[in-house]
């Protein structure tokens, strides 16, 4: 056993950082930093920095513009992006549709979609989950209906993230309602500047915009816009679900807070002293990272395990279910060390000397309620023990 | 022994029960605790007329309650509401007024609004650590430092400010209007304020302050429990129901056990929080006052965190919603824990007194 990085790793690892060092802009890094909303223009921005070099599409094949990385190349640079306050790359187009388009998409489909994911032309948002259909996504009613060489749909998706600036969609829709659920799913490819679509904003618990709710009423797409065949989109779905899910543990953002949560106490005073001295609290945040430090090596456990058998298995409902237990412990532990501190409405007390609390925090209280989503989205802690109950457990 | 509330405070609680049912629907709720003042002038009059205050100070204040059975009563009601409005500095500040033996009329019919002025940034819970001083100029006195986070600020009159005074702690009145007031809206709604204090005048309230200011800290404490105790029956009753409505898979989720335990295990909590609240009210204003009220806020620090946690991951997606009752419940729930002492600072009370 040898837990260290290979040589080739740590100049890996160099030659990340420095480019991190060098073209992460300070004002993108600063608002991921505080926390606050990202715009549009930022998270393209950095999308761009990141195609130039070609490490945008980190899990597609080098032969579709990925970089070609081992996992242990890119878990280090997630970790590299996370250390340096790097925005997230907006999944949908990236990390969902296109592994799906590379898997059963045409030629023609690939040859299409992929370089405009690449270059920012198309930004995509998932419409898979609906009023009715939120872990039993299986019994989603949005429909498609074949009228020559269009589908026709219609029916609504919901908590359809960063929607309100997405040009396409790609959603499950009902083909089929004489079979089994599961058999009668398709994957379509929707342009959301057809008519029939509306986006309704959905405001979140903390105030902020980043779900939508979108109808369709007689939204007319080509038959080309399916992907894979009809009522197989199960299929995808599920790929989709169980694919490359390197970051599912969230290792990365969990350094950040736990770093961020240190900081916090050790500038702000509790009894004449920093918080950070005591014992109480020091214990909190000792236990948190005991746990974190357990769950960088059963992350890269379960990577490597995923490398040998060439895709993760049920093991991965593990990593995502301690994985955000341990982020979310941490986002609470930032809030009660900020104490009052972390009391004001984000933009109420922002300016000047009247801001309290460490820099950088007015946002704190506003992510730990953000922040509870991950136990919820992308299937729910409890629906990943199910997972974990029938596979591992043949319960 | 008898768990039951006096016909008077059942009278009140069902009062004030239907009183803020009525006029404070949740969406009525969202709106006024998020957007400036961050409370409802027109409804804290009517709730003032109710008696809500009254019942918070004691007769010989001019009062008709102020025990701390009168307190959770008042306080339980508001939870369940979630209502935003500046009671609890009315309140703490009706202790200090009576531990001084001031009139208080002004406050009682709500003529005066007051709000109470301890917590600073380098002293968010701890009455020893305060930096603000007093000194002494003309007849009165003029006070200088921050005051951090003062709950209701952002509407008050008067702040009534602990400051350092004759190598003790006094409390003193400054008219809002001589501080540098910024109120602002908090993340779980309602209003505080930063008041900044630069030589500011102040008349003296009570010298000798500190057990006063223990008092009042301690009835606070009873309040924010007894709020926090309403807001999770609400919170806990929405969930259940939820459960029993919302269909996955074919079946109403709550027949899956996992969902079930969860739900028993938040009652569980509930009913020990609502315990440990008696028990902090029945003791307030005795010996042991300080101590049970740490019992108390660090046991409603857990369970509401619980409640508020759970509630949010037993709904899924829609109670992370605004929309949605619960995620308001849940803020609240969870952001009372930094008010007057969070749970470690308790606990930390709790231990003081093993060693000795
Ligand atoms: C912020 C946010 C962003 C999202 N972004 C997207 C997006 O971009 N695209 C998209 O398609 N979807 C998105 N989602 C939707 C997300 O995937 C769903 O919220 C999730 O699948 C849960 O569904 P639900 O909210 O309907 O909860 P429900 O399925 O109704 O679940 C309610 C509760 O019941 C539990 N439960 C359900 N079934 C079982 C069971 N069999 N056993 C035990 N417990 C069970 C759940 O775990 C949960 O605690 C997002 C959600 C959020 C909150």
């Amino acid at each position: 056993m040898d837990l260290s990085y290979s040589k080739e790793d740590l100049a890996f690892r160099d030659e990340v950082r420095a480019f991190l060092a060098e073209h992460l802009p300070e004002e993108v890094s600063s608002a991921v930093r505080s926390g606050g909303e990202l715009t549009k223009a930022m998270m393209e921005e950095w999308h761009a920095i990141l195609n130039t070099r070609g490490w945008l599409a980190t899990i597609w094949p080098k032969e579709f513009g990925g970089p070609g990385w081992s996992p242990v190349q890119k878990h280090i640079f997630e970790e590299e992006c996370c250390r340096a306050y790097a925005p997230r790359i907006v999944p949908f187009g990236l990390n969902m549709l296109g592994p799906v388009l590379i898997k059963f998409g045409s030629k023609k489909q690939q040859d299409h979609y992929l370089p405009r994911i690449l270059d920012g032309t198309d930004w995509w948002c998932q419409g898979y989950s609906e009023p009715g259909a939120g872990s039993d996504l299986a019994s989603l009613k949005t429909k498609a209906e074949r009228d020559g060489e269009e589908w026709v749909i219609n029916g609504q998706k919901t908590w359809t993230t960063l929607g309100q600036h997405a040009d396409w969609i790609f959603c499950l829709c009902r083909t089929d309602h004489d079979v089994k659920q599961q058999a009668g799913i398709s994957f379509i490819l929707v342009d959301m500047a057809t008519p029939g679509i509306e986006v309704r904003p959905i405001k979140l618990i903390e105030g902020g915009h980043e779900v939508n709710e979108v109808f369709f009423t007689d939204v007319r797409v080509p038959i080309g816009n399916l992907v894979g065949e009809e009522n197989k989109g199960w299929t995808i779905a599920k790929f989709l679900l169980t694919h490359e899910r390197t970051g599912i543990a969230g290792v990365g953002f969990s350094m950040q807070a736990l770093e961020e949560v240190k900081s916090i106490a050790r500038s702000t005073m509790r009894g004449a002293r920093p918080l950070i001295e005591d014992p109480l609290f020091a214990a909190r945040i000792a236990q948190a990272e005991i746990d974190l430090e357990a769950m960088k090596i059963t992350n890269l456990r379960m990577l490597f395990k995923a490398q040998e058998q060439g895709a993760p298995g049920p093991e991965t409902s593990l990593l995502k279910i301690k994985g955000t237990v341990i982020n979310q412990e941490l986002k609470d532990l930032a809030r009660r060390a900020l104490g009052p501190a972390a009391t004001p409405f984000p933009g109420h007390v922002s300016e000047g000397n009247l801001m309290f609390g460490p820099a950088d925090t007015e946002h704190n209280a506003a992510r730990y309620f953000n922040n509870r989503k991950t136990s919820i989205f992308g299937g729910s802690n409890e629906i990943q023990r199910n997972i974990v109950t029938k596979t591992m457990l043949e319960l | 022994m008898d768990f039951n509330l006096t016909e008077d405070r059942q009278m009140l609680a069902d009062t004030l029960g239907r009183f803020l049912g009525e006029k404070y629907p949740v969406e009525h709720r969202i709106k006024v605790a998020y957007d400036a003042p961050f409370q409802d002038p027109a409804l804290w009059d009517q709730l003032v007329e109710l008696g809500a205050l009254y019942a918070l100070a004691p007769e010989d204040a001019g009062g008709m309650g102020g025990s701390g059975f009168d307190i959770s009563v008042v306080f339980e009601a508001l939870g369940k509401s979630l209502c935003p409005e500046p009671v609890l500095g009315a309140m703490m500040a009706s202790r200090i007024f009576a531990a001084a033996g001031a009139d208080q009329e002004t406050l009682l019919t709500g003529a005066t609004k007051y709000a109470v002025g301890i917590t600073e940034i380098d002293a968010p819970y701890e009455l020893d650590q305060i930096s603000t001083v007093a000194t002494a100029k003309g007849d009165g006195f003029a006070l200088s430092g921050r005051k951090s986070t003062v709950y209701g600020g952002q509407v008050a009159d008067v702040v009534l400010v602990a400051a350092k005074h004759g190598g003790g702690l006094g409390v003193f009145a400054v008219n809002a209007r001589d501080a540098d007031v910024t109120g602002y809206g908090m993340m779980d709604g309602g209003g505080a304020a930063e008041v900044l204090l630069d030589d500011t005048p102040a008349t003296l309230v009570l010298a000798d302050a500190s057990a006063a200011l223990e008092d009042a800290v301690n009835a606070g404490i009873v309040a924010l429990c007894a709020e926090a105790v309403g807001a999770m029956d609400v919170t806990h009753a929405t969930t259940v129901d939820y459960l029993k409505q919302r269909k996955q898979f074919g079946i109403p989720i709550g027949k899956f056990q996992v969902l079930q335990h969860r739900a028993v295990d938040m009652l569980t909590e509930i009913e020990q929080a609502r315990s440990i609240t008696i028990k902090a009210a029945a003791e307030l204003g005795g010996a042991d006052a300080s101590r049970y009220a740490s019992m108390a806020k660090n046991m409603i620090g857990r369970a509401a965190r619980l409640v508020g946690e759970e509630s949010i991951q037993m709904h899924g997606g829609i109670a992370m919603t605004w929309e949605y009752a619960v995620s308001h419940y849940a803020k609240r729930l969870i952001m009372l824990d930094a008010q007057l002492g969070d749970t470690d600072y308790h606990l930390s009370q709790v231990m003081k007194g093993y060693a000795t």
